[in-house]
Order: structure tokens, then sequence, then C-alpha cells
């Protein structure tokens, strides 16, 4: 099945919502989730899937295989290494 | 895409700008009377205002539609105060019983604004039901908005439409080469855009926004956040651009960037600026216009007076128990509306007094101009000095070990002037998830650097001892008088005294 998912790093900021030509995305707690039977990962509608495209957060939206369509990376610029190594130094203190 | 270029420099405008007032021209008299009258009960545009108003945040508008590299989406924590943060989001239908009853318990409250968390023209919906409902329920009160520019084009119609007077754009850069290095992406025609093209279109879409509110009569406020080697020299050139377009006030701010917080620049280890930097900035831009010295970069869903926070007395579920009656609503209104006009007053009064002819014993609160004869030295004589003000309500009121921030006075001849505040306590408060016990009395010491005395109501023995062998004299002898008036004083007998016949001693950098 086609179908995007969000993942529990959402941190429904609302960004996704109001942009998907479906309606598939519902606020939920704890997250934002999006309805797999309503979700067209956008094809027909738009070049991009909206969600991925305006979601400030890596790694929270999957494609049907699991893979995230926004990388570690990709939109905040720091490499993931960088962002591990800042992580473990706040969590040591 | 076309950006838009000023090639000339901007004309000298035939009203009073800073650079025309005198060197130590208050904020408010570089003001055309037409604008100081529209800002006057405006805490944040307003220097002297903020000592008398409050103003609240609502977040409402969660989604934001650019990515900064100063920002982080993912932080929700009440220790920390700075832009972006919140701890509840809000309905609108929540955000306007949480403004009436603020505003009914505080009567200083003039202004609500919706700063984010997001940017409130990324959720326009949102934005637009809490205005249009506060615009009936509470027409007394001022509605503003900050915004990152990018849809405001499309919003200015209907800004205008809500009788919202007030718009703050953040512009940190007018080059795509300097945005690139800020911005990393903007969401643009339904696609991600990254880099120098996603600048560039930024830039153009902030340039066009300042330019349709302006040409609607509507105040635009200009905030930029000073990131040391990325845009610190080019802030000047946005400083001269805006005001050339009719920006009135300039707002430039420190980045805040620690590691803790996740973002960009506090992960890549990217510094914030020194204090000095930021003054030394705000003082190259001031020739051009008028420059805001009092921002205290608040969350999105602060209350109250600048500088204190009374978000913990509204939150949801304690506002969601209140009762709002229509009667109750309309008697706060009225006393709102009488404390404005006793404060409008008061405010009148006292620049009826600082303009009058310079009389002997109004000399010392001449702080617009230097006042002709008011002492029998040469003009020349007495270098600035820096001091740090523990105020209350713009009195010295504060004991030095109760004050959260101090408020940064440069005293020369010519009057006292507000250069900035700096906070003594960490943006984030501690605990055990974020941050390490500090040494409270080292840290605010090191948050006065380069202040010469600190003027407060009390102070104890031991900061006392702390603070001299720092080099900072403390003052308890001016408690309750008014801030420049005490200012002024205390510069005056250093003066005397013969300290500034040196220069300023040498600060170590802490």
């Amino acid at each position: 099945m086609m179908a995007l998912e969000i993942i529990e790093t959402c941190v429904n900021c609302w960004a996704c919502q109001p942009l998907c030509p479906n309606e598939a995305i519902v606020e939920a707690k704890p997250h934002f989730l999006i309805l797999a039977d309503k979700c067209t990962e956008c094809v027909g509608d738009h070049a991009d899937p909206q969600c991925a495209a305006i979601c400030p957060i890596e790694g929270a939206i999957l494609d049907e295989l699991g893979d995230a369509l926004n990388p570690p990376g990709t939109l905040t610029g720091i490499p993931p290494e960088r962002w591990a190594a800042a992580q473990a130094e706040i969590r040591a203190r | 895409m076309d950006l838009p270029v000023i090639e000339s420099a901007p004309a000298a405008s035939g009203g009073c700008s800073a650079g025309s007032c005198g060197s130590s021209a208050s904020q408010m008299d570089g003001m055309a009377a037409e604008i100081r009258a529209r800002v006057q009960d405006h805490p944040c545009y307003s220097e002297e205002a903020h000592h008398h108003f409050a103003r609240m945040h609502v977040a409402v508008a969660p989604a934001c539609n650019i990515q900064c590299h100063y920002c982080n989406r993912k932080y929700d924590c009440a220790n920390e105060s700075r832009p972006g943060v919140v701890s509840e989001l809000l309905t609108p239908e929540q955000a306007v019983k949480k403004t009436l009853a603020v505003a009914a318990a505080i009567p200083q409250m003039s202004v609500l604004g919706i700063a984010g968390p997001g940017d409130p023209l990324a959720n326009p919906e949102r934005t637009f039901a809490t205005f249009r409902a506060l615009a009936q329920k509470a027409p007394d009160i001022k509605l503003c908005v900050s915004t990152n520019g990018l849809a405001l084009p499309d919003c200015v119609d209907e800004l205008a439409r809500h009788n919202i007077d007030h718009v703050t754009i953040t512009i940190n850069c007018v080059d795509p080469d300097v945005g690139a290095k800020i911005y990393p992406w903007i969401f643009w025609n339904r696609r991600r855009v990254f880099g120098r093209e996603a600048a560039a279109i930024l830039i153009a879409r902030q340039q066009q926004g300042v330019d349709m509110l302006v040409a609607r009569g509507v105040l635009v406020k200009v905030n930029s956040v000073l990131i040391p080697g990325v845009n610190d020299e080019h802030l000047k050139e946005v400083s001269r651009i805006v005001k050339a377009k009719g920006a009135f006030l300039h707002n430039v701010m420190p980045l805040i960037a620690e590691a803790g917080h996740g973002t960009f620049y506090g992960v890549m280890g990217q510094r914030s600026p020194a204090p000095a930097e930021l003054k030394a900035l705000q003082d190259a831009c001031e020739g051009d216009m008028n420059m805001m010295r009092h921002c205290r970069q608040c969350r999105a869903d602060a209350v109250g007076l600048l500088g204190e926070d009374r978000g913990a007395e509204f939150t949801m579920d304690k506002v969601a128990a209140m009762t709002l009656d229509d009667a109750m609503l309309a008697e706060a209104m009225a006393r709102r509306t009488a404390l404005r006009e006793k404060v409008a007053a008061e405010m009148e009064a006292k620049r009826a007094r600082a303009h009058a002819p310079a009389a002997p014993a109004q000399a010392v609160i001449t702080l617009h101009r230097r006042a002709a004869g008011a002492d029998s030295l040469p003009a020349a004589a007495g270098r600035p000095v820096l001091m740090a003000v523990a105020a209350r309500g713009g009195r010295v009121a504060e004991h030095f070990g109760h004050a959260r921030e101090f408020l940064i006075y440069e005293a020369t001849a010519g009057g006292a002037k507000l250069v900035g505040h700096r906070k003594t306590e960490l943006y984030c408060g501690g605990g055990d998830t974020c941050g390490e016990e500090e040494d409270v009395l080292g840290n605010t010491i090191r948050a006065l650097e380069g202040c010469e005395a600190v003027l407060c109501s009390k102070i104890g023995y031991e900061p006392w001892g702390e603070l001299e062998a720092a080099g900072i004299r403390p003052n308890g002898e001016h408690a309750m008088e008014e801030v420049e008036v005490a200012v002024m004083a205390v510069w005056r007998e250093m003066l005397a005294a013969g300290r500034l016949d040196a220069p300023a001693p040498a600060r170590r950098v802490a």
C-alpha cells in the first residue's frame, strides 16, 4: 500500500496538516498521524509529498518501506555524527 | 527573481531622526510625533512605555514555513526563555479567553502579539481568527504580529483589515549569500527550496512585505539576529535599507546559541556575540535610524511587563476555570483606559519638562540634549560610563540579589541613554536535564562586564565586596529615584571625584 507514516519524533507542529490534498493527516496523541487509507503520497496532486516537504524534523516521516523521506542531516545541515556527539555531551552533564 | 536593490544612500529625512536629534536623544524623542502617539503604550516599541505597560503573546501559531539555523522546533522547556519556545499551544478560542483573563487581571495590558512558536502568517486561519475575536471583545488592546516575511505579501490586506498597525519582520540579511548561511531551507510553492535560492526568495518577499506595509501606513519594526562572522557587518546595510524603505525601528538582538538547545548554530559551535559587540553594532546603526535597546527576546507565550513573565499564573487549566462575564470585561477595559490616560499625561509632562529651556533645578533631568550651562564644566569633560541598574517601573527599585536582569545605561555629559540589558540567569535555568549548577554571583558579575557602577535599592555585604573587587562600584544611595536621574547623579559624582579624567579601566575578558 502506498502511504506515508508519521512516527514518534513528530513534534506536533501542525505544518503538514493543512497541506495534505487528501485530508489524510489527523491530530492525535501523542503525535499526528497519517491515515493510510487516505494517503496517496500526493501522486497526481503535487510533485513532492507535501507533509515531507515542510516537515522540519528529520526522520519523522517514513515511506512505505520504512525509509525516512528526510534522512538525518538533510534538513538541519547538522552532520549526524556532530549531532550524536552533542547529545552525548549533554547527557553526560 | 528580481531582488530589490537600493542603490542610493537614504535621503535625509525631514523628521527628527535619531541621528539629527543629538547623540543622546532618547529613543522616543527620535520618533516623529505621529509615530510616538501610536506607540506610546506599546512596551516593545517604546522604551518609555515598557516601564508602564504589559504585553502578552498567545501561542496559536505552531507551523513554520522556513528553517532558521538558530531555531529548533523540538524544544519545549519551561526553564528556557527565548523566542520560539512555548509550553502550551492554544486554539484561537483558548487564546481569546486567556487574553481577556490577563487583561482583566493586569490593567497595564496594552498589547496582544502573535509571535509563534512557528510563523504566525504560516498559520493564517488560527492567527486571524484570534485577531478577529479580540478586535471585537477587547477593542482597546493593540494587536501586533511578527513574521519571517515569507508569507507576508499574501497577508498584508488581511492585516490591514484587522486594524493591525504594528508588524515586526525578522530580517537578518539582504544578500542571498549571507542568507544561505542562516536559512537552510524554505517551503515555497509546495516545494522545499534549499540554500542560496531559498534565501533569495525569502529576502525578496521580506522586502516586498516592508514596501506593502509602509504603503498602507502600517508601522514596521525590523528584528535582526546578530550572528558573529555571518551577518555582523552586513546588518549595517540591512539597517540602512529598511530605514530607507520606511521601517520605524530596528531591533538588533544577540544570537542565542547553546549546544543544549539543539539548534544548528548551537550544535556546530557558532558563538553568540559579547554584550560589547552588540552595543557597538547598535551604535553603528543608530546614525541611520531608531535602534531598540530594551528588547528581552521573550518567549512566544510571554505574559506581563517586559523582563517579567507571569505566564505561570495563566496556564490553560487556570484560565479554563475562570469565569469572565461581560460586566467584568467592561469594567476591566475601563480600568485599562484610565491607566493609559494617566500614564500618557505623566509622559507628556515629563517630555515637556525635558524640553523646557534648561533651568538650573531641572538640569539633572535634561536627558535629550546637552543642557546649556547645566554645568560650568567644559562640554567635552567626562568620558562615557556604563552603569547597570536594578530597575523596576522606571526606578532604582530592585534589591541587587533579587534582580533577574539589569538595565545598562551609558552616561555622558549629554544624558543617560539605555543601551541594553543583561540577564543574570542562564537562559536555561538548569536542573538535571539541561545544565549544571552555576555560581550565581559570579555569573552576575560576568554579565555586568564593562560597567563601572551598579545601582540598586539595596545590596548585601558579600556581593558588595566581590563587585568592588571586579571594578564595579555598588551604589544603593539612589533607591526609588527615577533611573535616568540616578544614573546622571552617579556620573556627576564620578566626574566631580576626578574619576572620569582617566580612560575606563581595562577589564579582563570573562
